[in-house]
């Protein structure tokens, strides 16, 4: 309790923290309530597809009826908008959850056993980290064939190798600690030591680095999107959603801007999504980096 | 120090090698005949699919299929890239020049803006200009290149009509592939100038505008961010007291010694985002239509382009590894605390 009040006080003081923590909340809102405000029809088997109310090419402008407009093929946006939030979070949470746990397992093996261990698993590391950006991601997808579980294995497959370096580097610091030679001297297993007493104290860096990287990994799956790999046409998902208005950022004759909503809405929800996870990011480093205070 | 570098470089073939091994074990997946889907685009063409596999081994084991490429490899012959229509080397030397210019567009502009702004900011650190530079540096971190290249092309290309995407226009891609236009340089701004061509130079750089300016508001937020914590870090220490106490005049302490010890981070960040562009910046190359390493490598791996995967893969790798050595060597150049490799 004290220590949440000490939080609540910090994050007074730093507006742009407070602004994170909104963000994020807001969307969790949204995501929750996307039955609520964006009720899919009746009789609906999976509620991530969004309606088509035609089957027209052109996008429509924000109406009454619809109120961010619709996509080409008529899928209504506030409706795709809505349900992607739930799927935006899905993919930051399990891709980040998921490269955490096995950059911490790998990593903290690494430097708990040493020797040809060590080794194999770090030189391992290196290779995965040498691929150029996104390069490894796409192979992945192209080889498993286009699919948004797909897209967040190939995330998860390129994104685990920061923090097994980082965890190594800490394990390594901690296991000369004394209290791991006391545990030792007392008897208990390795097992026991590496997950009682050294991934504990050594985890909290990396923990800081996985909410600073979490807008990123939105990114990435969203880029992966973009590039036609994830989602099926129609599936709610943001970068999906964007990768359809790629065909029509001229506009009509006359109106150049005639369909700036199928860019800049999907845009929008990503970047502050985004946005929002690179400050709570922030904010999460000051509270648990004590170098901070 | 020239042991250290040497060490180093000789992790380069392993990477090389292991790069390589996995793209193929990524292969496992598929079948021959979705890999031969590649050579086979019209369905007239299906009764050769078999053929197809036989000629390039797509049914042997992959450590064969590994084994054959190395081979390859060895002779010199990297293989046909099927996506770029041409030799793997000759796609390299076509793509990689395009990238390299862009990367220098792009770098310089990153880093006056980046340091600059850093130090303003950390100088008047919790004042105005210090808020604005950070938020506009966090937006810059948290927007998708893809969603901003939009933007920007909606903007600057479909209503305004100043910079179109891609590399250049017919006209231009007429002029320089004529026999007239010689090549100097591989940059073709420079080339555009010094055939004396003014407005396939203009139309050279028009092109080249968005995608830079993309990447510069992208990529600043890191350069920024380090720059402003390690002046900020550097104005605390007793160094700059010293110098205050001396009756220094501010602008001398923040120019002569404080920046000099500042920037020691920043280099290395430098060295590491000037290769990282290098490298191919895939999304914005995409967006852009604009024809580098980054564009080629990501339709060679969605076509399954295996060769031009590696082609591409293998010179970013390369790149990777001899960044993070030039990086670690600037370190001890200037900082002389450290010394390395004994």
């Amino acid at each position: 309790m004290e220590r949440l009040r000490g939080i609540w006080k910090m994050l007074k003081r730093r507006p742009m923290s407070l602004l994170g923590f909104s963000l994020i909340g807001l969307f969790l809102l949204v995501a929750v309530l996307a039955p609520v405000i964006a009720p899919p029809e009746a009789g609906t088997r999976d509620a991530y597809i969004i309606p088509q109310t035609g089957y027209s090419p052109d996008p429509v402008p924000p109406s009454r009826e619809h109120w961010f407009g619709t996509t080409e093929q008529q899928y209504d946006l506030y409706y795709g908008m809505v349900w992607g939030t739930r799927t935006a979070f899905k993919v930051a949470v399990k891709v980040v959850g998921v490269s955490v746990f096995v950059g911490v397992l790998l990593g903290g093996c690494a430097g708990f056993y040493g020797g040809w261990v060590d080794e194999i698993i770090m030189r391992f590391t290196d290779i995965v980290l040498a691929f150029p950006d996104l390069v490894l991601a796409v192979v992945i997808v192209a080889v498993l064939g286009p699919s948004l579980d797909h897209v967040m294995y190939s995330v998860m497959a390129v994104s685990w190798p920061s923090y097994a370096r980082l965890m190594r580097g800490d394990v390594l610091s901690v296991k000369e600690r004394d209290f791991v030679t006391a545990a030792r001297a007392l008897g208990a297993s390795d097992a026991r030591i590496l997950f009682r007493h050294i991934i504990p104290n050594s985890i909290y860096p990396v923990l800081v680095v996985a909410s600073l990287s979490t807008g990123s990994v939105v990114i990435t799956a969203a880029a992966l999107s973009f590039l036609g790999l994830g989602a099926p046409i129609g599936f709610a998902d943001w970068g999906q959603l964007i990768s359809l208005s790629r065909n029509w950022i001229m506009g009509s004759s006359g109106n150049p801007f005639a369909y700036w909503h199928t860019v800049f809405i999907p845009g929008a929800a990503i970047f502050l999504f985004v946005l929002g996870w690179n400050l709570l990011g922030d904010a999460v480093r000051d509270i648990l980096d004590p170098r901070q205070k | 120090m020239l042991k250290y570098a040497l060490k180093r470089l000789a992790f380069l073939p392993f990477v090389m090698f292991g790069v390589t091994a996995l793209l193929f074990a990524c292969l496992q997946h598929l079948t021959p005949e979705m890999r031969a889907a590649l050579y086979v685009k019209d369905p007239r063409q299906l009764s050769q699919l078999d053929a197809v596999i036989e000629k390039y081994g797509l049914r042997k084991p992959v450590y064969v299929q590994y084994g054959i490429w190395l081979k390859q490899v060895a002779h010199g012959d990297l293989g046909y890239s099927e996506t770029a229509k041409m030799p793997v080397a000759d796609a390299v030397k076509s793509f990689f020049p395009a990238t390299f210019e862009l990367t220098l567009c792009a770098f310089f502009p990153i880093l006056i803006v980046g340091v600059f702004f850093g130090v303003l900011s950390a100088v008047y650190r919790d004042r105005f200009i210090d808020h604005v530079t950070r938020f506009v540096a966090i937006t810059g971190y948290s927007l998708p290149s893809f969603v901003l290249g939009l933007v920007l092309l909606m903007v600057f290309y479909g209503h305004l009509h100043w910079f179109p995407p891609g590399r250049y226009t017919l006209d231009t891609d007429m002029l320089v592939h004529s026999d007239s236009f010689r090549h100097w340089t591989g940059l073709l701004t420079l080339d555009c100038l010094l055939n004396g061509q003014w407005a396939a130079y203009v139309d050279v750089a028009k092109h080249m505008v968005l995608p830079a300016a993309t990447l510069l508001y992208i990529e600043v937020a890191l350069l920024l961010r380090i720059t402003r914590s390690s002046m900020l870090e550097e104005l605390t220490k007793d160094y700059v007291r010293t110098a205050r106490a001396k009756g220094l005049p501010e602008r001398v302490i923040i120019r002569k010694h404080a920046l000099a010890n500042a920037l020691i981070p920043v280099v290395t960040l430098s060295s590491l985002l000037f290769i990282g562009l290098l490298g191919g910046v895939v999304i914005t190359e995409t967006v852009f239509d604009f024809p580098g390493i980054g564009r080629w490598g990501v339709q060679a791996a969605e076509q399954l382009d295996i060769a031009g995967v590696l082609g591409s893969t293998l010179l970013a790798a390369g790149l990777f590894v001899t960044a993070n050595l030039v990086a670690d060597m600037l370190y001890a150049v200037v900082d002389p605390r450290i010394r390395i490799g004994g």
